[in-house]
This record gives structure tokens, C-alpha cells and sequence, in this order.
């Protein structure tokens, strides 16, 4: 309990550093703009694929569960488009990402400390929590809604495609569906998960991989640490902002 | 002048420092030198505030560094390069970027002025047509060279170097711990070496603190080095059996 007490007060105090007033924002403006594409842009691919398929096989479960004539079929096509903006685009690819870019950056952050660039950044007088964290928050906060839209299309398409190529809808029916009873409020309470969920993937795994001592070894622990302390997060918080927004 | 008076740190109950006071003479070659393990690192880094000391004060000319807060020290930091061991470049920069980044950091000079400053610092170094190479396509040397270049970007008035010649052939070695020298005498900076390289000492010891088990047991400069008799030094500086052969000749 006292080093979990510890661990947080170590966290927020990171925090302080990090949202400290920048040296020279121009040169922040930069970072931001290269985190984006190498932390937001560069996801697009998985998240892509992991959605077209994730959308493919909720809409043909939702089918194979839903296999009564009492429901109308353009049900499946609701059931998907609410269970992609609900919880599979913003959580779903809230935890893929945790794996890609959270590993990312605590093992990126943590090799920077062992290698004592660190403390170069520190020796020439530069604030090193803000200079290499923020622009990492900012650019996941901008870029993953971002994603999770993307995630909501594709998704959809996905569970178009899989339920008219495998016949348990037609297409008609499907988009029907995915406008019936459409609650715009849904989108606002998944872009807030999504804007939550970023910023526990990119603090928490920046203060894995800032904390770190020692050598390779231990930035792969902080790697793995990053990985399963952000999605453990990514989960309660997924709980919490749940019963908060929707209750 | 730096000034370190009654130094102690201690990591997880072990003290690494004991005690410590040493004056660290300006615009000369001051050079800490001692075993693996005897505390010279964590009393170069504790000078420079990487490490917070347990007792003790460590004063920059007329200023108390240890007792200032992270922008009082950040101010003095401003005047201090610092040369890392493992060169600590940064590896997503080339070579120009990495000399560039003091300057585009703290400067609001133009891009061509910079540039020009970035070159002539590389050039200072030697390095040339490297700028657009990454720190990985970079010798041991020339990473030295270029964290040489990058800690002078900004004329400062102190200088830090810890190892600078480790994992460097004996004629690098020298090489660096001679442009260590120049840039030292040239920009009138006090310099602060660690080093356990005998070579060093002999080329640019100008003040050398010699610590053992975190205390320091002798100071002196390189031509007082071999005359002295403390022997915990003498079994430092006369390590190999040819040093020893020639020290009982001299005897």
C-alpha cells in the first residue's frame, strides 16, 4: 500500500514537471506535430484492421444471436453500430494502442534515461519531463479521437460487408439499422472515453519509462509495466466513465 | 571557482561520499581521478546536480547551487556543457540537430546563424561531412567529438566531463583529452575530467583530485602525482608492472 501511495505521489509529481511552461513553445509546436505522426498517424493501419474485423464479427454474432423472426433484421445493424460506438472503437482500440504506442514510449523514454540523455537534457537546462511528455499527451489527445472515428467507420463497414457477403442481412437493412434510433450523444461519451483513455496510456506509460534505473533489462520491464498498468486503467476508467455518462 | 565543502551522499544507506570538500580552480584542466567504484561520478554529478546531496554545499563562484530551486539552477545550468560517458546524443537527431539543440532551445538567433555556429563547432572538434549522419553511424570518437561540439554550442563557462576517453583507442584518447585541453585554455572555462586513464592525467592534469572509497586522499598536480608518497595513490597511478618497474628504478 505505501509504495502504491508512493508510485502515485511519484505520478502526479511528473505531472506537475510535465505541465510546467515550456521553454521555447515553437520548438514544442514541432514535437507535437512529429508525435502526431509517428503516435497517431502511424496507428492507423492497426486500428484499421483490427476494426473492419472486430465490426465483421459483432454484426455475424448479433446475427447468429438474434436468429427469430419477432426481430427485425435491420436490428443487427443497430446492435453493431451501438456496440462500436459504445465500447469497441474507444476501448477496444484504447488497449491496442496501449500495447503499440504505450510500449512505444516507455521503452522509448526509458533507453533515453539509461542512456543518460536524460540527463543531457536536464545539464543544459531544459525542463526534460515537459520537453519529452508533453508533446506526446498533446499529440495522442488530438490524434485518437481521431482513430476512434475511424475505428466507428471502419468498424461499420466492416459489419456491412461481413453481414450482406455472408447473407444474414442485406444491405438495405443494415443501413437502415445503423440509422434507426441514432443517439448523437453516444459519439460525445465515446470521443470523452477516448480522450480519457489517451492521456492514462501516454502519462502512464511515459512515468514507466521515466522512472526507470539500470539497464535494457529493466526498460523491458518498464515496457511490460506500461502495457499492463495503462490497461488495467484503461478498464476501470472505462467502468467509472461509464456509470458517470450513461447512468 | 567551483567549491564543494563537506560533500556527503549516501545511496540506499551506503555512503558513496564521505565528506568531501575540494576547489576546482578556474580556467584550468581540474581532473577527479579514482578506481572503478570510488565515488567519482556520483561526486561530479552531484556538483553538477544530478544527484541532491545529503550534506554539504557546492558553490558556483558566489552561489550557492545545491540550495537553489529547479530555475536557479536551470540559470547556472545554462553556463555548464557537460561531456556524458556514453556520449548521451540524442539518437532520433543527425549530428547538425544535435549541436543545433542548445541553440534552438535558449537562442532566438536565425537559422543561418546557428547553422554557422553549429559548423564551427564541428569543426573545432574535427568532425566534418558528418552532419547529416545519426549518432548510430558515428565512431566512439566521433560521438565525443560531436557531445565535445554540442556542450561548447552555447561558450559556456564551465565544463564536465565524465570518462571521456572510455571505450576509445589509446591515440583517440589522447586526442580527445587534447581538444579537452584547448577548448579549456581557448574559452577560458574551468573544466572538471573524471577519469581513471593515467594518459589523461600525464597530458592534462593541471589540478588533480585523486578519491578513494569516497574520500579524498590526495591533491596535487601531474608533476607532484608521481613524486608523492601517499600509497593508496601509488598503487593507483603505478598499477601495471611496467609503471612499477620504472618507479622502483626511480627510487
Amino acid at each position: 500500500m505505501i509504495r502504491f501511495l508512493e508510485q502515485l505521489g511519484r505520478y502526479f509529481i511528473l505531472l506537475k514537471k510535465v505541465f510546467s511552461k515550456p521553454e521555447k513553445p515553437s520548438l514544442y509546436y514541432k514535437q507535437t506535430l512529429h508525435e502526431m505522426i509517428y503516435l497517431g498517424f502511424n496507428s492507423i493501419g492497426i486500428i484499421s484492421i483490427i476494426s473492419f474485423f472486430m465490426g465483421a464479427v459483432i454484426t455475424l454474432q448479433t446475427a447468429y444471436n438474434t436468429e427469430n423472426p419477432i426481430y427485425p433484421t435491420y436490428l443487427i445493424g443497430l446492435g453493431c453500430r451501438d456496440s462500436i460506438i459504445l465500447e469497441f472503437s474507444s476501448t477496444i482500440s484504447a488497449l491496442i494502442l496501449a500495447g503499440k504506442v504505450g510500449s512505444n514510449i516507455a521503452s522509448e523514454i526509458g533507453t533515453m534515461r539509461i542512456t543518460e540523455q536524460i540527463d543531457a537534457l536536464e545539464m543544459m537546462g531544459v525542463n526534460s519531463a515537459t520537453y519529452l511528455i508533453l508533446p506526446k499527451i498533446l499529440a495522442t489527445l488530438i490524434f485518437n479521437p481521431l482513430l476512434t472515428l475511424i475505428s466507428i467507420i471502419v468498424g461499420i463497414v466492416g459489419g456491412g460487408l461481413a453481414g450482406t457477403l455472408s447473407g444474414v442481412i442485406t444491405l438495405d437493412d443494415f443501413i437502415y439499422g445503423i440509422q434507426y434510433a441514432f443517439i448523437p450523444y453516444y459519439i460525445t461519451y465515446s470521443m470523452i472515453k477516448t480522450l480519457v483513455f489517451a492521456f492514462l496510456i501516454t502519462s502512464v506509460s511515459a512515468f514507466q519509462g521515466y522512472h526507470v534505473s539500470g539497464g535494457s533489462l529493466e526498460v523491458g520491464r518498464a515496457s511490460t509495466k506500461a502495457v499492463v498498468f495503462s490497461s488495467i486503467l484503461i478498464l476501470l476508467f472505462n467502468v467509472i466513465l461509464t456509470q458517470l455518462l450513461l447512468s | 571557482m567551483i567549491i564543494a565543502k563537506n560533500i556527503d551522499k549516501s545511496f540506499n544507506g551506503k555512503k558513496v561520499l564521505d565528506n568531501v570538500s575540494v576547489t576546482f580552480e578556474p580556467g584550468k584542466t581540474n581532473l577527479i581521478i579514482g578506481r572503478s567504484g570510488s565515488g567519482k561520478t556520483v561526486l561530479l554529478k552531484s556538483i553538477v546536480g544530478l544527484h541532491d546531496i545529503d550534506n554539504g554545499e557546492i558553490w558556483f563562484e558566489d552561489v550557492l547551487f545545491n540550495k537553489l530551486d529547479f530555475k536557479g539552477k536551470k540559470d547556472i545550468r545554462r553556463q555548464m556543457g557537460v561531456l556524458f560517458q556514453g556520449s548521451a546524443l540524442f539518437d532520433s537527431m543527425t549530428t547538425e540537430q544535435n549541436v543545433r539543440f542548445p541553440l534552438d532551445m535558449f537562442t532566438d538567433d536565425s537559422l543561418e546563424e546557428k547553422n554557422e555556429r553549429v559548423n564551427f563547432c564541428l569543426k573545432r572538434v574535427d568532425i566534418l561531412n558528418a552532419n547529416k549522419l545519426f549518432p548510430a553511424e558515428l565512431s566512439g570518437g566521433m560521438k565525443k567529438r560531436v557531445a565535445i561540439a554540442r556542450a561548447i554550442a552555447l561558450n559556456p563557462k564551465y565544463l564536465f566531463c565524465d570518462e571521456p576517453n572510455s571505450g576509445l583507442d589509446p591515440i583517440t584518447a589522447i586526442l580527445i583529452d587534447e581538444l579537452i585541453k584547448e577548448i579549456t585554455e581557448e574559452y577560458s572555462m574551468t573544466t572538471i575530467v573524471n577519469t581513471h586513464d593515467m594518459n589523461s592525467v600525464m597530458e592534462i592534469g593541471e589540478k588533480i583530485v585523486f578519491i578513494n572509497e569516497g574520500v579524498i586522499c590526495w591533491e596535487g598536480n601531474k608533476s607532484e602525482i608521481l613524486k608523492s608518497d601517499n600509497e593508496i595513490l601509488n598503487d593507483f597511478v603505478f598499477a601495471n608492472s611496467l609503471a612499477k618497474q620504472l618507479r622502483s628504478s626511480q627510487k
